[in-house]
């Protein structure tokens, strides 16, 4: 699993931080994306390089957990590809069927790879994002955790 | 067999339209949103994305409400639906042993690492029917603790295993291709790939009753609950157009790890076998039968006599599928006019000829 959260995803190597990012924004409300988008001034110029394809994955399971592989069931994704004026190349896969929310992850992807518009995205977006998603999962775990029991075992006959 | 017929269009329209009406029900009540169903009604919905093998809530709310909380009908409507999208690849296997975990319980051990968490669990509740739910209202924040659930938590298997006692995982041979129902038909001997995927999608109420009569003596398994966990689980693929994985989504999966004796055979020491289920949503039930009579079906494997139907791969993989099993049986609504008339004469002529030797036959007084 790609580590949503800063300094997990460890040396910094280009692939690595992109994964974490594509990990952020494939969780990221459209409307989130939508707003990010319009603060950009300039607004970024693109163009698909294919259209927005809603599609199915086949998602895998181990038998055991650990064992070998099965298919389990499909999911929903949509995915998109675009090219930003200035070069770079963004895709977006995304769960569900929205297309406009897969092309708004590729366009981020693609904005994300140009050295000048990182740092700000990163911070604007991302990282708020991150942990966001970071905080939703703690409180999740904090009350699962509420839940865990001890058993005692009786003594039979008492 | 049954044969073409025409006529009837504007009777199949009103049909429909008076199926409209009684979807609704009646007018005066607010109509329920497929975000309501897909909130409210969720363990529904798991049902429907489990069987109908397509994790897509939105859509199984859709369905559900469609097919007026027909489980059934709803599931169908999802397997027809992809039909009409393209496959865009495979995912990784996902990594349950990472699952971010909102239940885990074990029947095995009564400690185990990091704790029996019963999570949001219809056990312990009484059954009675409460009234407060029949009103509306806000509901109070479940309790939090200081600390969350560990993450990763240690597997039930990975300790029972460490004395091999329980036997590991079957390693994978390859990475061959891996049978796929959506691609081809079933066929048999069904390797093991296969049968999770018939049983993953399979009938719950079938596969209930299968792994019920095991352990009412149709199959002698003797399980145990090893361990049950449902949670998150990361989605990842392999992009072709970057040539990595990427994490693209959480499902919700429940797994259920199934133990049981095995006296060992000449070349395995007794030990504890195992039977796996995985199954989208929250669906302990159906996780745990799929267990059941995934362990059942590899009696073969394992050199136990056949004697029962769950051991039986013909027998539960032909039946399982409840879109299959639904579409046979109600085609016997369909129009078979042609076939009735053909078996219409050939009684007659039965009757007509048992008559017949009736009327000569010598004992003909007697019997009168």
């Amino acid at each position: 699993m790609a580590a949503i959260s800063e300094g997990q995803s460890g040396t910094g190597s280009e692939t690595a931080a992109r994964q974490r990012w594509l990990a952020v924004l494939a969780r990221t409300p459209r409307e989130r994306l939508e707003a990010a988008l319009s603060e950009l001034m300039p607004a970024p110029r693109y163009r698909p390089l294919k259209p927005a394809e809603a599609g199915l994955v086949m998602v895998r399971g181990r038998a055991g957990g650990t064992g070998s592989r099965f298919n389990l069931g499909e999911m929903t994704v949509t995915r998109a590809a675009i090219a930003l004026e200035e070069g770079p190349v963004g895709i977006g896969y995304v769960p569900g069927r929205d297309r406009r929310r897969a092309e708004l992850v590729a366009v981020f992807d693609a904005l994300l790879q140009l050295s000048d518009r990182r740092a700000s995205l990163m911070a604007a977006l991302i990282e708020p994002q991150a942990a966001e998603i970071e905080a939703a999962r703690a409180n999740r775990a904090a009350k699962v955790a509420a839940t865990r029991v001890s058993f005692f075992t009786m003594v039979r006959g008492e | 067999m049954y044969v073409a017929t025409k006529g009837g269009e504007q009777a199949i329209a009103n049909a429909h339209a008076l199926l409209a009406e009684d979807r609704r029900g009646d007018p005066t009540v607010p109509e329920i949103t497929p975000a309501q169903i897909r909130e409210q009604l969720r363990l529904g919905i798991d049902r429907v994305m489990a069987e109908g093998s397509l994790y897509d809530p939105d859509l199984a709310a859709l369905a559900l409400k469609q097919a007026r909380g027909d489980q059934v009908e709803a599931i169908f409507l999802l397997r027809a639906y992809r039909t009409t999208l393209p496959r865009l690849g495979y995912s990784e296997p996902v990594a349950t042993p990472e699952m971010r975990v909102h239940r885990r319980i074990s029947a095995t051990f009564k400690e185990i690492a990091g704790g029996q968490i019963l999570g949001p669990t219809f056990d312990y509740t009484q059954r009675l029917l409460d009234p407060s739910l029949a009103e509306t209202g806000e509901i109070a924040d479940a309790p939090a603790a200081g600390q969350g659930v560990a993450h990763p938590l240690p597997r039930v298997a990975d300790t029972i295993g460490r004395e091999g006692l329980l036997e590991p995982d079957a390693a994978e041979q390859d990475d061959g291709p891996i049978a796929d129902l959506t691609r081809e038909p079933l066929r048999f001997p069904a390797d093991r790939a296969m049968r999770l995927q018939a049983l993953a999608r399979g009938d719950e109420g079938f596969l209930l009753s299968m792994g019920y009569s095991t352990q009412r003596g149709y199959a002698r398994n003797h399980p145990f609950a090893g361990e049950i966990r449902m949670g998150e689980v990361a989605v990842e693929m392999v992009a072709p157009e970057l040539g990595f994985a990427i994490d693209i989504a959480d499902i919700c999966v429940t797994e259920c790890d199934m133990v049981n004796q095995f006296k060992g055979s000449k070349t395995e020491l007794p030990q504890f076998t195992r039977g796996y289920g995985l199954v989208f949503g929250y669906g302990e039930r159906k996780a745990m039968a799929m267990a059941l009579v995934d362990r059942s079906l590899r009696a073969e494997e394992l050199g136990e006599e056949i004697t029962a139907p769950p051991q039986d791969p013909e027998f539960v993989l032909y039946h399982c599928d409840n879109v299959e099993a639904s579409g046979f049986v109600q085609h016997l609504k369909l129009p078979h006019h042609v076939d009735f008339q053909s078996e219409l004469h050939v009684v007659r002529g039965m009757r007509a000829e048992a008559e017949k030797a009736l009327a000569e036959s010598p004992f003909k007084e007697a019997a009168e």
